[in-house]
């Protein structure tokens, strides 16, 4: 009887989280789902949404545009997210280390991540302005480059350009992570592991990794997601231009939607981008767990 | 005794509430901030307004040309506002989802003939007026005297290849590096621009089937003459990423001899504050070619109309009607000129920018109209990329509009 009333107790407890959850976003995961199976336009979706099937899903996979689009995402993701790794865990460690004026450098690493997306933007595109941008400046200076020359208007680099924009700003939070991870490993271990005649090498991948592995694969699962459906950047920065080379699928997705008033369409290609989010999540969580055994 | 009171209260509140809002009705604008009126034209004019007007007050929203479209689809379920500026491409659309409301009705046949029948057809589809029409817009070839008269040349080319030759000869001498600068970013900027050179070598965007007919002719011959440009060095090769007021920036800093932009930019380039070539600038109708055109130009104009979803119409229309009218348009003429006929005879007007006006005169009559159809912003963004293609040199200017000609026919 007890255990019976408190099952109840915990249910009515858990009620207004259930309905928040249930509203915000079981709801909305509903009703695209519906609408990715019917040719619902933008104006009046319910008058308009013609049940279709799976044609939605048929016609992006089959697109050569929209394959594109998942492999500049795809490029966009490992790219951006590997180098915020590495960086993010070598400055992690350097400002681990005790030295003067480690305090105000690690304020300093919170203020690319304070900054809004848009106004990154917007910066780096001053910084890479083909006719007075620093980038040129910097470059043309220390001889590296003959004249100035546009970098977002170059479909050969307009992509790794809006990456590096989008490493600086999103490193930080790996960094900060990692610090946080690096601060619990106890010294007693390097000190016997320095007194076992491990280098520096050694140290690092036999004792610094596996224990700040578990946070990092924090950081790399959120750093994932948000990569995958990466829009603001783009949108500000180039429009997916020049000649549609950093067109990524939210922005596809964005186009199909708002701009031709395809809704059907729009959320088809929206759950793609989600099973494919879903299918890289699943893998960092089996991979997590299989840590966890050891 | 104390329950009552606090619903006297409330009663009284609540009827305040409602006599306040009954008073003071507030209108949600949207206009841009790119080309034409300043967006301290709009805060004056809106100011103006809103003194004669008390009562109604206005909450005007500039945003990029880029946002424009999007910003009036998306407000429609959200009722977000009660005034909107759109652009000639979108009537056939926005019709066809009842988007704005049909104000045929509420024009007087003085104003439908004191306006410039160009300026109509920015809001006219199917024999409806969608609103009215506000910026009469187009593209001019903007030069730099100096930079003429240095290369020997008195008189601003009249023909598309002349152009090119005076650039050619411009470069030769070494005066600027890349004397031709353009909008020709991924955007609807380059298509204003290519159809300017289209209009002007005689081609068609559809044929009288309606199918794409740009992938022959004049059209061809538009997107050849324009790599052709950028492969002899004569075009700025940062042209495709910029948008018009980068055209704006390049030009007025003396690093181009030729511009190709819409009009808001002449009094601009000649203002000391803004540019560093003022008292330089000259303007010219867009050239034409021998024995097709003496002029190309593209409409570029721009409608105010009304959401069918605001609740306050007819402030709305008051605002609209103001805002139109010709008295405020030729007080505010310095960016964007006047929709009606009598203006371009108003000494105001014309005082101070005489070019200006003689050579809206010109490109206003010949004005080519983009195509006329319901999915415009996905064809046009199918044709913005055949153009980068061929300017990034990746693809054959005939190929690329070739097979954007095919995938816009799969679209109809």
């Amino acid at each position: 009887m007890i255990s019976y009333r408190k099952t109840v107790t915990a249910w009515l407890l858990l009620t207004p989280m259930i309905v928040i959850i249930v509203g915000v976003s079981g709801y909305p995961l509903i009703k695209t789902i519906y609408y990715s199976l019917t040719g619902a336009k933008l104006i009046a979706p319910d008058v308009t949404s013609i049940f279709v099937g799976f044609d939605n899903f048929v016609r992006a996979l089959s697109s050569s545009k929209f394959l594109e689009a998942i492999w500049h995402t795809t490029y966009f993701a490992v790219t951006s997210v590997g180098a915020e790794m590495v960086i993010g865990v070598l400055v992690a460690l350097l400002l681990n280390e005790a030295f003067a004026g480690r305090t105000l450098l690690r304020a300093m690493l919170i203020l690319p991540l304070a900054l809004p997306t848009v106004v990154n933007a917007m910066m780096w595109r001053l910084i890479y302005n083909p006719d007075f941008g620093a980038l040129n400046a910097l470059l043309l200076q220390i001889g590296m480059l003959d004249a100035y020359r546009s970098w977002l208007g170059d479909p050969a680099t307009a992509l790794d350009m809006v990456i590096l924009a989008d490493v600086w700003k999103n490193f930080p939070l790996v960094a900060l992570i990692a610090l946080a991870a690096l601060q619990t490993v106890p010294k007693d271990l390097y000190e016997a592991a320095t007194l076992d005649g491990a280098g520096v090498w050694n140290r690092f991948w036999r004792i610094t990794l596996p224990a700040i592995l578990g946070p990092l694969s924090v950081a790399l699962v959120l750093r994932t997601i948000e990569a995958f459906k990466v829009f603001d950047i783009i949108y500000v920065m180039t429009r997916g231009g020049p000649a549609s080379s950093t067109k990524t699928v939210s922005f596809y997705v964005y186009q199909e939607a708002f701009a031709y008033m395809r809704v059907g369409s729009g959320a088809s290609y929206a759950l793609i981008v989600v099973l494919i989010s879903a299918c890289l999540i699943a893998g960092y969580m089996y991979l997590i767990r299989k840590q966890g055994e050891v | 005794m104390n329950i009552k009171n606090i619903m006297t209260g409330a009663a009284i509140g609540v009827l305040a509430a409602s006599g306040a809002a009954h008073a003071d009705v507030t209108l949600n604008a949207l206009f841009m901030a790119q080309a034409a009126y300043s967006e301290d034209d709009i805060r004056n004019m809106t100011a103006e307004f809103e003194a004669a007007n008390p009562g109604i007050k206005v909450n005007a929203e500039l945003v990029p040309y880029e946002a424009l479209h999007d910003k009036i689809v998306l407000s429609q379920s959200a009722n977000g506002y009660d005034v909107v500026l759109y652009d000639v491409i979108w009537p056939a659309e926005f019709a066809q989802y009842q988007l704005l409301e049909d104000v045929t009705s509420r024009i007087d046949d003085k104003t439908r003939s004191g306006i410039l029948d160009g300026a109509w057809t920015t809001v006219e589809y199917d024999g409806a007026l969608y609103g009215m029409p506000w910026i009469a817009d187009t593209k001019f070839l903007f030069y730099n005297k100096d930079m003429l008269k240095a290369a020997g040349f008195d008189n601003p080319p009249a023909t598309w290849e002349e152009l090119r030759a005076q650039a050619a000869a411009i470069k030769e001498k070494g005066i600027v590096d890349y004397p031709l600068v353009w909008s020709w970013s991924q955007s609807e900027a380059a298509i204003c621009d290519y159809t300017t050179i289209l209009s002007g070598m005689g081609g068609e965007f559809l044929d009288a089937d309606g199918k794409p007919a740009f992938n022959t002719g004049g059209g061809l011959k538009a997107l050849e003459y324009m790599v052709g440009t950028l492969d002899d060095g004569l075009t700025n090769p940062n042209s495709r990423e910029y948008l018009e007021e980068d055209v704006r920036r390049v030009f007025s800093s003396g690093q181009a001899a030729f511009a190709l932009n819409w009009g808001y930019m002449y009094n601009l380039a000649n203002d000391p504050a803004e540019s560093q070539v003022a008292g330089k600038v000259g303007i010219a109708p867009a050239p034409g070619t021998d024995g097709v055109s003496k002029a190309s130009a593209v409409n570029g104009s721009m409608g105010l109309g009304i959401p069918t979803k605001s609740g306050h119409k007819e402030e709305a229309w008051k605002y609209i009607q103001f805002l139109t009218s010709q008295n405020v348009q030729d007080k505010f003429a310095k960016l964007s000129l006047p929709v009606w006929e009598a203006s371009y005879s108003n000494p105001d007007v014309i005082k101070g920018q005489e070019p200006f006006v003689e050579a809206a005169k010109t490109s206003l009559a010949v004005m080519a109209p983009r195509p006329t159809m319901a999915s415009y912003q996905e064809a046009s963004s199918v044709l913005q990329e055949a153009l980068q293609n061929a300017m990034l040199g990746s693809v054959k200017p005939a190929d690329a509009l070739n097979d954007a000609a095919e995938t816009i026919s799969d679209m109809q």
